[in-house]
């Protein structure tokens, strides 16, 4: 049994058909990558998951139930926390807030209307958000405009941001692109230390073969919208259907 | 104090005081001098001032914190102002419960607006208040003012007549908006040698409800409802995928504004009891879009800055004519004194609305944050020339506030 | 039926003029990704120069008539306009009848050249920041034209005739076979109309068969690809807000006689303009054409008898009530391309 099972999963656009018949089966407290060649179709599989797209067929279940037809909200509030392949964060906050509102949406949900009160007053709330700030090794940038940071740490306080709402899903949509190496290597650590730490269970969408390497536990390579192979790691390495399909790219 | 942090108390007491004090500050020549045609301690012209920093507090919390440009509040002060005189003329005088009947009408308008408009953001939901907007004008101009059926008594205007039934209305009562009695145009005035001082019954109410409302405004931004509705402004991309729906947000924000609007408005009948389509019009919201940005928008204090702003010089520019100016630059050369006056004169009087758009434009290019940003930089300017490194290690820390 | 085609006839000059601005504030839009509140102040000025010209043609020097004398019975002073002795009596008085047509060419490098002046001097800075900023600063700039124009020409509104020979009506109906008195149409609408189609056919052949159209279209569907191209689209946008500008200019030139110019006209237009372009649908040309003819004759009908007996005042509200229901039922409007100003 797994905590998210997608089930005959099918999406055209137009005439174009980006995912047809999709099998996954993420198991709890696993890291799953999936991989596959430009146009595979992994950011369009990702979109159905996070309810940006509907499929025109088949399930997605997250921990026994449906998340189709439900608000990207809605879903997070189920407990799957996405980051983005650009740090999608709160750009004209400071730091220290960018990580209070993800705490506050998980204690208090989709909407509540707690005008008067002040943020002072909200020393729990705070307290958790310091002491995420501490393990992601940013608390000393507190005060700083989001905006102003280095792409890495953006990254960092993206992940942050999705860990602090404590997600049983965390979902990385090529968390890696565009970084230089000395980044990608720390994200790696950053990424081996959470799932050491933490009961989570990380989907992870990935170009770079090596992040996919170092984290994953089991592998789905997509290829033109199916796919190919599911298997651990060391059977991926060798498997000629994915050289293929790889090859067939590079071609 | 009252669960603020220092910085905040300390805008709260300035804005008390400058409120409390506005008849003699205002008030700073002697009456019989040259120099009282810039006094602008009148009554109905502090009334203005407060009500419209009323106005623009409000719809700062919806645009300087969501980032959500409306161009349709004036017909929430429009709606504030009706209720309120209709009260008059139903039930009696008192302001107290027309403007609580001001404040709930226009919540419930802006409610029905807001849950329209919201549906879409940028510039699609600036057209759609716009239209909106334009809609009520046109309601309250003609459609809701026939025979069969008047609500607004159209071109007129909505005011008290003496056939009115004011059902709670006694002889005892002042024949004009009161509070309890106490008459919105009781104003006793104080003679201090050359000066003199109005101290008007409407004007300290309106005080005491911009103070209030001030606060109010001071608690919403510091609350964790506030920081979400900066957020929207930010990313809302993220505020979705953290769980948060940003639809009840938003128009929470804009019910508020809304009924900051309406109680604007009806704070407006209160003092004058009459009630005009022409407030509801499109460019009576560019009005108070206008104080905003002059003021410094998503700042606290900014609105209430940019709205005395703009109604001071307003008076003033208004009142200053070519006999004036001729006044004023008597000491150049005859020909150079004719140049000036020239030049100077398409600026004054009904030249005003000239002078704002220029003064707008200039500020939305150049000086983006207002009269808020522009003080900030000139302190950060001095403080550069007197101290140095110390400044520009100040500058990095500053909250952008 | 007649009555029928008489509404549809009366939401033509309307529908004509919201439809030229509409398609002004739709180049903009779409190739500059800027929303003009300045637009309707094209428009006004465009309106302007035809007074502008006329007062120029009219102007007079005084001369005096020793034949004749005044009611206190001193020699008469007579006004000659200056045209008149230049090019004799008959041409000159015919030049000032014709001074509203004249203008549309005395307007065209006027607005273009107002067009090129607002867009290098202002709007060019503004492509990188928010919408909001490019709504306030255009807002503030259509108020100080507005103010200029108010400052020079007064408040009140200036008669700008059509020619003589084009005042009057025409009985339409008995030309296209009803009875006679049936529909009777003013002929400047006709000409208004006509002259709308006209400069609406220009703008569309102009885009689809020149290169610079092309590129102009191109650049609408997918700015930064060509951009890539490594044409020089920032240079073509600049022209493309001259012709905004000139079809608003003209739009606003033509239609003083139907309407006396004031300042404030532009404004008016203004906000129903952005009504239509968001009913045709954000960035597309032939919806704002359409959505512009069709809101013009829905206000015709809005605003015939039976319609405001049956609910007063429904010619003052149907245009908005209308974009609310299109927009929220269709939000991209009737005519909008996916991807444009979405969420």
């Amino acid at each position: 049994m797994g905590i998210l099972e997608v089930k005959n999963v099918s999406k055209n656009f137009g005439g174009l058909k980006a995912l047809s018949d999709v099998n996954l089966n993420v198991r709890e407290n696993t890291v799953h990558a999936i991989i596959g060649p430009n146009g595979a179709g992994k950011s369009t599989l990702l979109n159905c998951l996070v309810g940006k797209l509907i499929p025109d067929t088949g399930s997605v279940m997250f921990d026994g139930q449906s998340v189709l037809g439900r608000k990207p909200f809605e879903i997070n509030q189920m407990g799957i926390s996405r980051v983005f392949q650009t740090p999608e964060i709160f750009g004209d906050l400071t730091v220290m807030e960018n990580m209070l509102i993800p705490i506050f949406a998980r204690r208090d949900g989709a909407f509540r209307m707690h005008a008067i009160e002040s943020i002072r007053n909200e020393a729990g709330v705070i307290e958790q958000a310091e002491k995420m700030l501490i393990d992601m090794n940013m608390i000393d940038k507190r005060h700083m405009h989001a905006a102003s940071m280095s792409r890495g740490d953006k990254r960092r306080l993206e992940i942050g941001m999705c860990l602090s709402q404590e997600p049983r899903l965390l979902l990385l949509d090529e968390p890696t692109a565009g970084m230089a190496r000395a980044d990608t290597n720390n994200t790696i650590d950053l990424l081996k230390q959470i799932k050491a730490e933490r009961d989570i269970t990380i989907a992870i969408i990935e170009h770079d073969m090596h992040v996919v390497f170092s984290l994953a536990d089991r592998i789905t390579v997509l290829a033109q919208g199916t796919p190919l192979v599911e298997d651990e790691p060391q059977n991926i390495r060798g498997n000629p259907k994915v050289r293929e399909a790889y090859l067939g790219e590079t071609a | 104090m009252l669960g603020l942090d220092k910085k905040d108390t300390t805008l709260l007491i300035i804005v008390a005081l400058l409120t409390l004090g506005a008849p003699f500050i205002l008030n700073p020549f002697p009456a019989d001098s040259a120099m009282a045609q810039f006094n602008a301690g009148y009554p109905d012209l502090m009334q203005r001032f407060v009500i419209f920093g009323i106005f623009a507090i409000g719809f700062n919390i919806l645009f300087g914190l969501t980032g959500y440009l409306s161009f349709g509040h004036a017909a929430f002060l429009g709606v504030g102002s009706y209720s309120a005189v209709w009260i008059f003329k139903l039930f009696t005088y008192n302001v107290l419960p027309a403007v609580a009947l001001s404040v709930v009408v226009a919540g419930l308008f802006s409610l029905l607006m807001g849950f329209v408009s919201l549906r879409r953001s940028g510039i699609y939901f600036s057209i759609l208040t716009l239209a909106f907007a334009q809609m009520s004008f046109a309601l309250a101009y003609s459609v809701l003012s026939n025979p069969r059926f008047n609500l607004t008594n159209g071109e007129t205007g909505l005011q008290v007549y003496a056939d009115d039934p004011q059902l709670f209305h006694s002889d005892r009562l002042p024949d004009l908006p009161h509070l309890f009695g106490l008459s919105m145009r009781a104003t006793y005035r104080l003679d201090l040698g050359g000066w003199s001082f109005d101290f008007n019954a409407g004007y300290y109410l309106c005080a005491v409800v911009l103070m209030a409302v001030f606060y109010l405004a001071i608690r919403i931004f510091r609350s964790p409802f506030g920081m979400m509705l900066r957020a929207v402004k930010s990313n809302q991309q993220r505020m979705n995928y953290t769980g948060l729906n940003t639809r009840p947000y938003t128009l929470a924000a804009f019910v508020i504004s809304g009924m900051y609007a309406g109680l604007a408005g009806g704070l407006m009948a209160a003092m004058d009891p009459l009630a005009g389509a022409e407030r509801m019009q499109w460019t009576a919201s560019g009005e108070v879009v206008l104080m905003t940005i002059l003021g410094g928008t998503g700042t606290l204090i900014g609105p209430v800055l940019g709205a005395g702003f703009i109604k001071y010089f307003e008076n003033i520019f208004s009142k200053i004519n070519d006999n004036v100016l001729h006044g004023w630059f008597g000491f150049l050369p005859d020909g150079l004194e004719d140049a000036m006056v020239f030049l100077v004169h398409p600026f004054i009087g009904k030249g005003w609305h000239l002078t704002l758009g220029i003064l707008f434009m200039l500020v939305v290019i150049f000086l983006p944050g207002g009269l808020v940003e522009g003080g900030q930089r000139l302190g950060r300017w001095i403080r550069r020339r007197r101290g140095g490194k110390d400044g520009e290690a100040q500058r990095k820390t500053e909250p952008a506030e | 039926m007649d009555a029928f085609l008489l509404q549809i006839l009366n939401g033509l000059d309307k529908g004509s003029a919201y439809a030229l601005i509409a398609l002004g504030l739709t180049l903009i839009f779409g190739t500059l990704g800027v929303v003009n509140f300045a637009h309707g102040a094209l428009f006004m000025i465009g309106a302007f120069c035809a007074v502008t010209l006329q007062r120029l043609f009219t102007l007079s020097f005084e001369t005096i008539d020793p034949t004749r004398t005044d009611f206190l019975g001193n020699p008469m002073k007579v006004k000659t306009p200056y045209i008149e002795s230049w090019f004799g009596p008959d041409i000159g008085a015919a030049i000032i009848d014709w001074s509203v047509p004249l203008a549309v060419l005395f307007s065209i490098p006027i607005m273009l050249g107002i067009g090129y002046a607002m867009e290098r001097g202002l709007i060019k800075h503004f492509y990188k920041r928010p919408h909001a900023d490019q709504i306030l600063v255009t807002f503030g700039l259509a108020i100080v034209l507005q103010e200029v124009v108010k400052y020079f020409f007064g408040a009140n509104p200036i008669q700008t005739p059509a020619p003589a020979a084009l005042r009057g009506s025409v009985d339409l109906g008995q030309m296209i076979g009803f009875q006679a008195n049936a529909i009777i149409y003013p002929i400047w609408r006709l000409v208004y109309f006509f002259f709308a189609a006209g400069v609406i056919a220009a703008v569309f052949a102009f885009l689809q068969f020149t290169t610079f159209g092309m590129v102009v279209r191109a650049g609408m569907a997918d700015r930064e690809t060509v951009g890539l191209l490594g044409i020089n689209i920032d240079r073509r946008f600049t022209i493309m807000f001259g012709i905004a500008a000139a079809v608003a200019g003209l739009a606003g030139v033509m239609y003083g006689p139907l309407n006396p110019p004031n300042y404030h006209m532009g404004m008016d237009f203004l906000v129903l303009s952005f009504v239509v372009v968001v009913v045709g649908g954000m960035g597309s040309l032939p919806g704002a054409v359409l959505a512009g003819f069709l809101l013009g004759v829905l206000e015709s009908f809005a605003s015939t008898t039976w319609a405001t007996t049956t609910i007063p005042g429904i010619n003052q509200i149907i245009i908005y009530l209308v974009a609310i229901i299109i927009l929220l039922t269709r939000p991209r409007g009737l005519m909008g391309r996916k991807g444009v100003m979405e969420d």
